[in-house]
C-alpha cells in the first residue's frame, strides 16, 4: 500500500484568505471582523485480528466568521475557499447582524491585549510514518497486547492516528496570528472473557511529538493489565466512604471547577461558584495554575481565540480562587480584564504533594479507587454531582477486588472541602495535568 | 421540482458540473482492484442558529458544508478518504487514497445505476426559509417576554432556534442511486430561577424534519418555556436523592434512552460481528422479559431519527429488534450484514461526508403494554418515579450503562412523594430488562431532541416507550436509605 500526498494549503495560502475575508468584511459594511482558519491533515489506520481494517485520510478546513456593524454581530462559517463562496458567506454574516441586537459587550479585542509579539512556541512535530508502518506498528501492538493473557479474547480495535494542522486568527484591529501543530495518538482496545463474563477497557497514548508517545510495549501491557483485571468485577454495598479518582479521571473532576469559574458560567448565573473570588474553596495545599506555553504540550497556544496573548494565570493559591478564566466577552460581561482564556485554558497544573499513587492508597488504606467514570451528571449551577463509577475496592492499601455498577455523588462544594491529597502520577495527555486525588466522605451507591 | 434525486442533483452535482458519465469512470476506477464494494456520497449542508440571550438577540450563525466521501470495502476492510470540494481532481485523489486498501487483483464490474426510492417522511423543503429572519427573531423575543411574565423568579433565559437543510446522493457500485433532502430544525430553552437565594436550572427543547411554522402552531415554543419553567420550579422544592438499589418506575417518552443505552447499542451490527457485545450469539434467545417488544423504527414521519434512506441509500426499515422479550434481529449497515451474510436493515448512518458509515439506531422505542400508568405507580411501596433525564452511556462489552434523571419523585406505599434531585441511575443491560415487570399502556415519543454519539460521530435519534416498571437500578443519589 503506498500513502499519497494530497495538495493541502500552505500557511501563506491561509493568510492570504484571512486578509481577503477581513476586506471582503469591510466593503460590505462590517466595522469589525473577525476570521479563524483551521486546516488539518492526516489519516487514521485501524487494525484487527493482525491485519489492517479501516485506513481513513483525514483532509479537513474550516472558516469561521464573525463580522460587527456596531454592537451587532453575525457569523458564518464555510469550508469552501473559492473567492465567490467566501463573498457569500461574509454577506450572509453582515444579514445576520442586521438582525441581532445592540451588545454593549460585543466586539474584538482591544488592541492593548492582542499578542502582536507572540512567542513562536513549537507545537508541529511532523511524524514521518507512513500508512504501512503504521499499519505493521498496530499489528505489533495488538499481537503483544493478545500474548500477554489468555483470557484476552479480542481486541476491538488498535489504532494510530496522525494528524497535522495550521491554525490562523486574523482581526481588523491588525492582528495577524498563526501556528502550525500536531497531534499522534496509538491506542488499543481490548475485551477479556472469563466465563460468561465480558470486560472492555484500553490504553492510549497522545502527544504533538511523536518521540514522547509511549511505546507500542507499554501500551500493549497496560491496555492488557487494565482489561484482565477488571475481570470478576462484583457491585460494591452503598456507603459513604474515602475514594481515589485515578489521574485521568480526576481531570474531569477538576474539568468542572475550570467549567464553574469560567466567565460564561459566572455572567448567566450558572455557576455554584458566582462570587467566590479571592475566597477560600479548597484546602491550602490546592495551587492551580495555567501554563500555556510548555514546550511539546497539547494544550500550549500562545494566543487564545481572541487573539489575546496567553499567560500563567493562577487560578487557586493556597485553596483562595483569585482569578476566573474569562475572554473578551465575558470579562466585559463581568466588568473585569480578559485573562486570555477564550476558548478555554491551556495546561493547567495541579500542584502535586509527594506522595504517589501507591502512597495515596495507602493513605487512604480502605476505599474505593475510581478508574473508569460514566455519564455526565454534574450540575453546574448548584453543584450536585453525581456520575457512574467503576474501579477497585481497597483495603490496607491494597487492590482487593475490581467493582462496577456503582456510582459517586455529593456536591462538589464539600467535595472540594473534604480534598485530602493529590498524587504525584500525573498524567500528562490532556489539557489538565493532576495526579490521582483522595477525597474523603463520598457517597457510592452500589446494592 | 418535488422529484428528491433532481433536487439532490440540483443541490450537488450542478454547480460542479460533473456528470454520470465521471461518476461512473470514478466508480469504476474504484472497484477495479479487488475492491468487493464502493460507494460515494455527495453532501450539503446549510445550518443556521439563532440565540437569544438576556434578554436580547446576542447572535447568529450561518454555516455551509459540501464535500463528497469515497469508500472501497475489500473483505474486512474498509478504505475511506473525503474532499471538502466536489470537484472532479479532489474526488479522483479521494478514491486513488480510499482505493489503497486492496492491494491487487479482480476486475468488478459497476452494476448499471438504477434509482432506489425512499420513504416521503417528510417534505423535501429548506426549513431556513420557511420564516423570514425578523419572524425567527420575534419568535425567540416573544418567548422570552412571555417567560419572564410568567414567573417573575425567571433570572436568565437562554434561547435557540437552529435550522438545517441538508441534500445527500449515494451512488454505489452495487446498483444503487439515491438522494435524500432531509430538513430539521431544533428549539431549545434553558432557564434559571432564583428564589430566597437558590438558584435552580430547567431546560426543555424539541423539534424534527419540519420546518419552523412547528414552533409557532398550536405555540410548541411557549410549551417548551412552560416546561422548562416547571422544572426549574420543581427543583427549588427538590431534596436529595436516595442512594442504592430501588425499584424504579420510567415515565414515558424520553426515559426511553434507557433502551437506546441498555439495549440498542448492543444490538448493533458491529459490535456483534466482533462478539463482543452482551448480546453476542443470544439471537432468538430470552434477552428481556416477555413484557418487552422494542423496535427501532426509522420511517415515523417528519421524526428527528428517521430518514426516507440511510447513508447507504438504503430504504428505513421498521426493525423488530426484541419480541416478546425474545432477541430477533440486529441493526446493520451493508458493510457488517455483508460480513455477517446478512442483509442490512437501512441501519447504515454518518454523521457527514468526512466520516465512515456504521451501523446505529434511528427511532428506537418500546412498544405499549397493558398495564394503566396510575396502576403501576400504585404498585411501588418504595421507590422512584423517574420521569425526565438528560443523557447517558454504555459500555457495550459489559453491558454496563448509566443515564441521569433529571426530574424524579420518590414514591411511597404507591404514591409520588417529593421531588428529588438530579441522580445517575446504573445498571446492566442485559439484567435491567429481565427486570421489566410492568409496561404501560401510553406509549410516547420524545420531543425530538435526542443526539447519539459512536466513535466520535454524532447523529440525531429518536427515543420513546411506555411507562415502565424496573424492579431493580441503582440510584445514585446521596441518601443512605
Amino acid at each position: 500500500m503506498k500513502s499519497i500526498e494530497k495538495s493541502s494549503l500552505n500557511s501563506n495560502q491561509l493568510k492570504d484568505i484571512s486578509q481577503l475575508i477581513l476586506q471582503e468584511a469591510k466593503r460590505a459594511g462590517a466595522d469589525q471582523a473577525e476570521v479563524s482558519v483551521a486546516t488539518n491533515k492526516g489519516f487514521t489506520v485501524s487494525v484487527r485480528e493482525g491485519d489492517v481494517e479501516t485506513v481513513e485520510y483525514h483532509q479537513d478546513k474550516g472558516i469561521e466568521i464573525d463580522v460587527y456593524v456596531g454592537k451587532r454581530v453575525g457569523s458564518a462559517s464555510i469550508s469552501d475557499i473559492r473567492p465567490e463562496a467566501i463573498r457569500s458567506a461574509v454577506e450572509a454574516a453582515c444579514h445576520i447582524a442586521k438582525f441581532t441586537d445592540e451588545d454593549p459587550a460585543a466586539g474584538l479585542a482591544d488592541k492593548t491585549e492582542l499578542a502582536f509579539d507572540f512567542p513562536p512556541l513549537t507545537l508541529a512535530y511532523p511524524w514521518s510514518l507512513t500508512v504501512d508502518q503504521a499499519i505493521k506498528l498496530a499489528c505489533e501492538c495488538e499481537r503483544e497486547a493478545l500474548s500477554f493473557d489468555k483470557r484476552i479474547m479480542s481486541a476491538e480495535q488498535t489504532s494510530i492516528t496522525t494528524v497535522g494542522g495550521h491554525h490562523v486568527y486574523a482581526n481588523s484591529n491588525g492582528f495577524l496570528g498563526d501556528y502550525p501543530y500536531t497531534r499522534h495518538e496509538i491506542s488499543c482496545v481490548l475485551v477479556a472473557k472469563q466465563g460468561e463474563e465480558m470486560q472492555r477497557d484500553y490504553s492510549y497514548s497522545i502527544a504533538s511529538d511523536p518521540k514522547q508517545l509511549s511505546s507500542i510495549h507499554h501500551i500493549a501491557k497496560e491496555a492488557a493489565e487494565r482489561t484482565v483485571n477488571r475481570l470478576g468485577a462484583r457491585r460494591l454495598s452503598t456507603m459513604k466512604t474515602p475514594v481515589i479518582y485515578l489521574a485521568e479521571e480526576a481531570r474531569g473532576w477538576w474539568g468542572n471547577l475550570i467549567a464553574a469559574i469560567s466567565g460564561g458560567s459566572l455572567y448567566r448565573q450558572s455557576s455554584f461558584l458566582l462570587d467566590q473570588l479571592d475566597k477560600k474553596i479548597l484546602p491550602s495545599f490546592v495551587h492551580i495554575q495555567e501554563q500555556p506555553h510548555l514546550p511539546h504540550a497539547l494544550g500550549s497556544a500562545p494566543f487564545d481565540e481572541d487573539g489575546v496573548a496567553t499567560r500563567e494565570n493562577i487560578f487557586i493559591d493556597a485553596g483562595v480562587l483569585r482569578s476566573y478564566s474569562l475572554g473578551t466577552y465575558t470579562a466585559r460581561k463581568l466588568g473585569m480584564k480578559t485573562t486570555g482564556n477564550a476558548g478555554g485554558v491551556h495546561n493547567l497544573i495541579i500542584q502535586t504533594s509527594k506522595e504517589d499513587l501507591a502512597g495515596l492508597l495507602k493513605q487512604m488504606n480502605k476505599g474505593l479507587l475510581i478508574t473508569e467514570m460514566m455519564g455526565s451528571g454534574t450540575n453546574l449551577v448548584t453543584g450536585d454531582y453525581s456520575r457512574g463509577a467503576g474501579g477497585y475496592w481497597i483495603e490496607n492499601g491494597e487492590v482487593q477486588y475490581p467493582v462496577h455498577e456503582i456510582t459517586v455523588a455529593g456536591r462538589l462544594q464539600e467535595m472540594y472541602a473534604n480534598l485530602v491529597a493529590i498524587g504525584n502520577d500525573v498524567d500528562v495527555r490532556g489539557n489538565i495535568r493532576t495526579g490521582s486525588i483522595l477525597i474523603d466522605g463520598v457517597m457510592v451507591a452500589g446494592e | 421540482m418535488t422529484d428528491i434525486l433532481e433536487i439532490a442533483r440540483h443541490d450537488l452535482l450542478d454547480p460542479t458540473g460533473l456528470t454520470d458519465t465521471e461518476l461512473q469512470r470514478v466508480l469504476h476506477q474504484l472497484v477495479s482492484r479487488q475492491v468487493d464494494y464502493a460507494d460515494l456520497y455527495f453532501q450539503s449542508t446549510y445550518m443556521e442558529s439563532w440565540v437569544l440571550e438576556e434578554g436580547i438577540i446576542k447572535g447568529g450563525s450561518f454555516d455551509i458544508d459540501r464535500g463528497v466521501g469515497v469508500r472501497a470495502l475489500s473483505g474486512e476492510k474498509t478504505g475511506f478518504a473525503y474532499a471538502d470540494d466536489i470537484i472532479l481532481p479532489a474526488l479522483l485523489e479521494a478514491a486513488s487514497a480510499a482505493r489503497s486498501i486492496a492491494k491487487q487483483g479482480g476486475d468488478q464490474q459497476v452494476k448499471a445505476w438504477h434509482k432506489l426510492p425512499g420513504h416521503h417522511l417528510y417534505q423535501p423543503i429548506n426549513p431556513l426559509h420557511s420564516l423570514s429572519e425578523q419572524d425567527k427573531v420575534s419568535l425567540l423575543q416573544n418567548v422570552d417576554q412571555y417567560i419572564r411574565d410568567k414567573d417573575s423568579r425567571v433570572i436568565q433565559v437562554n434561547l435557540s432556534l437552529f435550522g438545517e437543510y441538508e441534500s445527500i446522493l449515494v451512488l454505489t457500485s452495487d446498483g444503487t442511486l439515491a438522494a435524500d433532502i432531509r430538513p430539521l430544525v431544533r428549539f431549545n430553552i434553558n432557564l434559571i430561577i432564583m428564589q430566597n437565594g437558590r438558584r435552580e436550572s430547567g431546560h426543555a427543547g424539541g423539534g424534527g424534519r419540519v420546518d419552523y411554522h412547528t414552533f409557532i402552531e398550536n405555540k410548541l415554543a411557549y410549551d417548551f418555556a412552560d416546561e422548562a419553567l416547571r422544572q426549574a420550579i420543581l427543583n427549588l422544592e427538590a431534596v436529595d436523592a436516595p442512594a442504592g438499589p430501588m425499584m424504579v418506575v420510567l415515565g414515558a417518552g424520553w426515559p426511553g434512552v434507557l433502551l437506546h443505552e441498555a439495549v440498542g447499542h448492543g444490538l448493533e451490527g458491529d459490535f456483534n460481528r466482533k462478539g463482543i457485545s452482551a448480546y453476542s450469539g443470544r439471537m432468538g434467545q430470552q434477552v428481556a422479559s416477555s413484557l418487552c417488544t422494542i423496535v427501532d423504527n426509522g420511517t415515523l414521519p417528519a421524526r428527528r431519527g428517521s430518514l426516507n434512506i440511510d447513508d447507504e441509500g438504503i430504504p428505513t426499515q421498521n426493525n423488530v429488534l426484541i419480541e416478546h422479550g425474545i432477541l430477533r434481529q440486529y441493526m446493520m449497515d451493508k458493510r457488517n450484514a455483508r460480513l455477517m451474510n446478512t442483509v442490512s436493515t437501512g441501519n447504515g448512518r454518518r454523521e457527514s461526508y468526512a466520516h465512515i458509515p456504521m451501523p446505529r439506531m434511528t427511532n428506537t422505542y418500546m412498544m405499549p403494554g397493558e398495564s394503566i400508568p396510575e396502576d403501576i405507580i400504585a404498585s411501588v411501596k418504595k421507590g422512584l418515579y423517574a420521569v425526565n433525564f438528560g443523557g447517558g452511556q454504555v459500555d457495550i462489552t459489559s453491558g454496563k450503562f448509566v443515564f441521569s434523571a433529571s426530574e424524579a419523585y420518590l414514591i411511597q406505599d404507591g404514591k409520588i412523594g417529593a421531588p428529588v434531585k438530579g441522580a445517575v441511575l446504573t445498571g446492566n443491560g442485559p439484567d435491567v430488562l429481565t427486570k421489566v415487570s410492568m409496561v404501560g399502556n401510553d406509549l410516547k415519543l420524545d420531543t425530538g431532541v435526542g443526539t447519539c454519539g459512536k466513535d466520535g460521530q454524532n447523529v440525531p435519534v429518536g427515543v420513546g416507550q411506555p411507562t415502565l416498571r424496573v424492579d431493580e437500578l441503582i440510584v445514585g443519589g446521596t441518601q443512605s436509605s
